[in-house]
């Protein structure tokens, strides 16, 4: 073996032997720094005669490449096992519990998605949408709507009053969305369509019975509108609302003072552990109450009841609510309860549409 | 209204089973409400014989009974703990496999201490029937063995009961029931004329009828020699089926009347009477013990019947007992009146008085029927206690105005869209009683008496719709026409959807709470006005009309901070209140956090647990504004808020003085006392009706978007700050040099404490300068800086920090 074989070999060794970058570029500086081994045998060239120069040079060079070639190959050995030694000791606690995102546990209560889904479903079928004030005067609430002073009907609604005022007159919470109506029919001219969803207020305090409930009540107003399209509204609405693809109603004929002819509106259903399938079943469940506007209450708003002519319905949208999402206590809708919030309301990002199903 | 079939039977001729009769009932708007079958509830009940009862060999109190069941089989034993089982007893006997409904049990075959017991001997509370458990029942010696026990006790006759809307008081009578029934094709109607009975003298007591209006008509008449009893069988059972008591024949049949004819009677001991009568307001002072035992006080706006003693009756709601009629009853006044319904109605509710006279009147009686009604009851008193009619007095006019509507045909079509064939029309109306005359197009048509509820076309259209069969009336797509597909939402409504789903996207959980509160939350949220509160609220918790949400959301908080639910976020989008108008009522959008319900995010966490703080509701505020579409650039904070609000930690959104939207911060810990809450508490209330309307565009399109050529460049700057400085003054200095080049401004440090002099804190801000039409060059940047760093200085009193 030659001298210069000897030298490369040794140097392989160390490069072999070399455990990190840093010896590795000690092993390079000695060998191929300006003072490197094989840079001082290069250095030997210019003395040498041309023949020589030849085979020397090619040999020297040949033995330079050989240890360049070892030590980038060492480099990347080196550079790898660093990178996984420096990732091996970089480890989290991926199985650490996240914090709820804001969207999963914010919540719109039942009444509010209900009150979206309502406004969607009749603002499709070409409806707007009217409110009006809680505290009323007994003319919107009662006179206007066709209820005689001192008649047993105005005892079906037990009103909350507020006090007399100077002149005798006195404010009470309206007991109905009624009152929307009328304000609707005095300050617009017909075709009329609303929805007039809204609070209204009741004494009475009980399982089924809350002093404060919500109502949504239609009233169109036009020159042909009839029976038979009320009845097709509520039909359509009730499958809309409650998600199924047929339905079961009964209309049976009742007394309302600001409608004649009036209805009352069962659902066919069947209970079944605590929920409510719609279109099967023995029972009939009563869930609304409608008619055509009675000619009073169209001439105490100021519309002539042998040209126009429009029907009306009203129902109660915690009922509504609680029959399609299976609450059972009306009062539990009020109670603020976060664990009941919870459990029945509804992701912000759940907004209802008709494109995507209501509740879907 | 409640009446039995066989009470119905009376009046209408029919095989109709029940079922289909109650169907009919609740389809032409007389809704049936329930249906009592005891007949059928109790068909395993029948009568039995005690052969035995021996003692039990192993129970004091048990004797083991043999029992004759009357199937001609053997005697079955039972296990009785009754003290009154003994031998020869007839009772009422129940097989294994009897629903007892007293005690919601299905019986099985039993042992009972070592002896097997197959059926079981009955208590009148085990057969719901009465409330006596003590002992089995003991029924007469000759009462039939092995029959139905419900049939033998007459028990067989259903009860049904209607659940009247008030418009038909010609049903609160089971002749006006039969009526409808008959029209709707259910047999045929039974209703005889009323014959008149021949006075045999006139009648000795005059009448005067002092106000028409309270008392349209008055009919009198006195039967004398009567024989006052028990009433006989049939009427007792008539009275006692729908849970009415009988007390004597005379007062019998007025209740009879009542229930059967839809007219109140009201019978005087004519001994008892004192001269004349008269029909008269009341008098202050002066009182009447009334048929329910009570004395009620009376004054000017009731109407009595007085004799020259003083008031005996109080007109049409309830007669005087110093009048009223018992077992020595020999001569008897009828009266039959016509009342002032709205009078009646008042009365009744200012007295308290719900009697079945006053159910009626208030609803207005059949005119036309008060004499025939009269004839009818001395028909009755006649046949069960004898006795010799006088003449009838009759005052005032007995049969109102009649009521002839012009009818178009064409009405039914045009408001039921159904076409009802003239033949069918005239066939309905007719048996309702209504008169047509004509053939159209517009029949003239009169509106029998008894339906008081009947004056226009929509009515009779009602009455046709209603027998023919709502069910009939074809559905009709109700066509959406050629109306726009635009929102129909208000701005207000959409706020408030929009500022909901903000605030659950925050993680905030939505309340409804009253919209009534105590007066003193409502005084101390700036509400409790005089035209605020209710004059009947239901507790006094809930008086007032609410100011703002917060009482309510903060009381629910607390609510949920009992129940160990302590990281609370709650908020509310609903109406408020600070006057009785219309525009008095706004909607707020409120929220609350407690304990760890931070923006920065709920519970104790790993990661960091934070408190909420006035900022986080500072945060959910301007969430809330900049989701209901307010101008964010023109808001201004001011320092301090409500004296609800720590006067520290509070803040004042507005726009300009005159236009505040809102505050947000930490709850006063006074306020927290008065409402009884655990601080710290944060609170926000926005004001939605308060956001200025935007601009409306013409276009959906957005303003055109401008992309600078030019890198922005950001520039670090910390200034040393009185403590007092507020960080928006100091942003809106640095913001102020240049409007333009300027367009961001970020306070991305805030340091108080070592290395700062007390009094003092530092506030660190990168300002993002877009160069607009060139690059801009360094010294063309420092100048800019330098004019920061100027104009912060002169504005905030600060330097820059070394």
């Amino acid at each position: 073996m030659s001298d210069l074989e000897a030298l490369v070999k040794t140097i392989l060794e160390q490069i072999a032997a070399a455990g990190d970058e840093a010896a590795l570029e000690a092993v390079r500086v000695a060998a191929l720094g300006k003072k490197g081994s094989i840079s001082a045998l290069l250095a030997t060239l210019g003395k040498m005669s041309p023949d020589e120069r030849k085979t020397q040079g090619a040999a020297i060079n040949l033995a330079k490449d050989k240890v360049t070639e070892a030590l980038t190959a060492k480099r990347d050995v080196l550079k790898s096992a660093a990178l996984d030694a420096r990732l091996a000791s970089e480890t989290i606690d991926v199985t650490l519990p996240l914090r709820d995102a804001p969207a999963e546990t914010g919540r719109i209560h039942p009444l509010s998605q209900v009150w979206d889904e309502l406004t969607t479903i009749f603002a499709d079928m070409g409806f707007s949408v009217a409110e009006g004030p809680d505290i009323e005067t007994d003319d919107y609430n009662f006179t206007k709507l066709n209820f005689p002073e001192g008649h047993p009907a105005r005892e079906m609604h037990d009103t909350f009053f507020f006090n007399p005022k100077s002149d005798g007159s006195r404010m009470l919470l309206r007991t109905h969305t009624s009152p929307v109506q009328v304000r609707t029919m005095l300050s617009q001219k017909p075709p009329i369509r609303v929805i007039c969803p809204g609070r209204t207020y009741r004494i009475d305090s009980d399982a089924t019975h809350t002093p404060q409930f919500h109502q949504v009540e239609g009233l169109v107003i036009d020159k042909s509108s009839h029976l038979g399209h009320l009845k097709w509204i509520l039909h359509e609405f009730c499958k809309a609302f409650f998600e199924v693809d047929h339905i079961n109603m009964r209309f049976r004929p009742s007394f309302f003072p600001f409608t004649e002819p009036s209805l009352e509106v069962d659902i066919q259903c069947r209970r079944d552990k605590g929920e409510i399938r719609f279109g099967e079943g023995e029972d009939w469940l009563e869930i609304l109450g409608c008619g055509m506007v009675h000619p009073n209450v169209l001439r105490a708003c100021g519309i002539d009841p042998d040209v126009y002519q429009g029907f009306a319905w009203g129902m109660g949208i915690d009922r509504i609510a609680m029959l399609k999402y299976g609450m059972s206590d009306l009062r539990q809708l009020f109670d603020s309860d976060v664990r009941w919030l919870s459990h029945y309301g509804f992701k912000p990002l759940e907004t209802p549409t008709l494109a995507g199903g209501l509740s879907t | 209204m409640k009446f039995t079939l066989s009470w119905l039977k009376e009046h209408l001729d029919t095989d109709e089973p029940l079922e289909k009769l109650a169907d009919k009932l609740t389809m032409i708007g007389l809704e049936v409400e329930s249906i009592e079958d005891k007949a059928k509830a109790l068909a395993p009940f029948s009568i039995a014989r005690v052969i035995s009862a021996e003692q039990h060999p192993n129970a004091d109190r048990l004797r083991v009974c043999m029992v004759d069941t009357g199937d001609g089989g053997a005697p079955i034993q039972v296990v009785c703990g009754a003290p009154n089982a003994r031998a020869g007893l007839i009772s009422v006997f129940s097989p294994p496999g009897t629903y007892i409904p007293g005690k919601n049990i299905t019986l099985g075959i039993g042992t009972i201490r070592g002896v097997e017991s197959r059926g079981m001997l009955c208590s009148a509370a085990e057969l719901q029937i009465s409330d006596d458990h003590d002992g089995i029942m003991e029924l007469p010696a000759d009462a039939p063995v092995g029959k139905g026990y419900a049939e033998w006790a007459g028990l067989g006759d259903p009860v049904i009961e209607i659940n009247l809307t008030p418009n038909r008081q010609d049903c609160t009578g089971v002749h006006g029931i039969a009526r409808d029934l008959f029209a709707a094709d259910m047999g045929k109607f039974i209703d005889p004329a009323i014959k008149p009975i021949k006075g045999e003298f006139p009648c000795p007591v005059q009448v005067t009828v002092e106000d028409e209006k309270l008392c349209p008509g008055f009919a009198l008449r006195l039967v004398r020699g009567v024989k006052n009893g028990p009433s006989p069988e049939w009427l007792q059972k008539r009275l006692t089926s729908i849970g009415l008591r009988p007390i004597n024949a005379l007062v019998d049949i007025t209740n009879f009347m009542t229930y059967d004819r839809a007219r109140p009677l009201h019978v005087f001991d004519a001994k008892k009477v004192r001269g004349n009568l008269t029909v008269r307001r009341a008098r202050d002072g002066e009182s009447l013990l009334a048929l329910d035992g009570r004395t009620y006080n009376l004054d000017p706006s009731i109407c009595v019947i007085a004799d020259e003693h003083g008031v005996e009756s109080l007109a049409g709601i309830m007669g005087g007992e110093t009048s009223g009629c018992d077992e020595n009853t020999t001569d008897v006044l009828i009266e039959s009146a016509l009342w002032n319904e709205i009078n009646i109605a008042q009365t009744g509710r200012k007295l308290g008085i719900n009697s079945d006279a006053r159910y009626r009147f208030e609803r207005g009686v059949d005119p036309a029927f008060m004499v025939p009604g009269l004839e009818l009851a001395t028909k009755l008193v006649m046949e069960m206690c004898g006795g010799t009619p006088s003449e009838n007095i009759v005052v005032g006019n007995p049969f109102g105005a009649d009521r002839i509507i012009d009818f178009p045909l064409s009405e039914v079509k045009r408001l039921a869209g159904i076409d009802v064939p003239l033949v069918e029309t005239r066939h309905i109306l007719s048996r309702l009683g209504f008169m047509m005359a004509g053939s159209g197009p517009v029949v003239k048509i009169a509106v029998p008496s008894w339906r008081t509820d009947v004056s226009g076309k929509a009515d009779i259209v009602e009455e046709i719709v209603r027998i023919v069969g709502v069910d009939k009336v074809p559905m009709t797509p109700f066509e959406r026409g050629d109306e726009p597909r635009k929102s129909v939402l208000t701005a207000i409504q959409l706020r408030t959807g929009r500022a909901k789903r903000a605030l659950a996207a925050r993680g905030m959980v939505e309340a409804v709470t009253w919209s009534f509160i105590s007066k003193p939350a409502a005084e101390l949220f700036g509400g409790g006005q005089a035209e605020l509160a209710l004059a009947n609220p239901i507790a006094s918790d809930l008086s007032d009309m609410r100011p703002s949400l917060l009482p309510g959301l903060i009381a629910a908080a607390q609510a949920n901070i009992n129940h160990s639910f302590s990281d609370v976020a709650l908020f509310e989008v609903g109406q408020v209140f600070r006057g009785d108008k219309p525009e008095d009522q706004w909607i707020a959008a409120s929220g609350v956090r407690h304990g760890f319900a931070s923006t920065k995010g709920m519970g104790r966490h790993w990661s960091g647990s934070a408190a909420a703080d006035a900022l986080d509701a500072k945060a959910d505020a301007f969430a809330v504004l900049a989701a209901a579409g307010a101008p964010m650039q023109a808001l201004q904070i001011v320092p301090g808020g409500p004296k609800w609000l720590h006067p520290g930690r509070s803040g004042t959104i507005q726009i300009g003085p005159q236009n505040v939207l809102g505050y947000f911060g930490e709850l006063h810990p006074r306020a927290l006392e008065a409402l009884g809450a655990d601080g710290p508490l944060i609170a926000f209330e926005v004001i939605l009706d308060r956001i200025p309307e935007a601009k409306k565009k013409p276009t959906r399109a957005k303003p055109v978007l401008e992309l600078s050529a030019f890198q922005p460049v950001s520039r670090d700057f910390a200034f040393i700050v009185d403590r007092t400085v507020k960080a928006g003054d100091l942003v809106r200095a640095a913001q102020g040099v240049d409007k333009k080049l300027i367009t961001d401004v970020t306070v991305f440090d805030l340091y108080e404490g070592k290395g700062i002099d007390p009094g003092k804190k530092s506030l660190a801000i990168a300002v993002t300068i877009q160069p607009r039409e060139k690059t801009m060059t360094d010294q063309e940047i420092d100048a800019v800086a330098a004019k920061i760093v100027a104009e912060v200085t002169k504005k905030t009193g600060g330097t820059l920090r070394a």
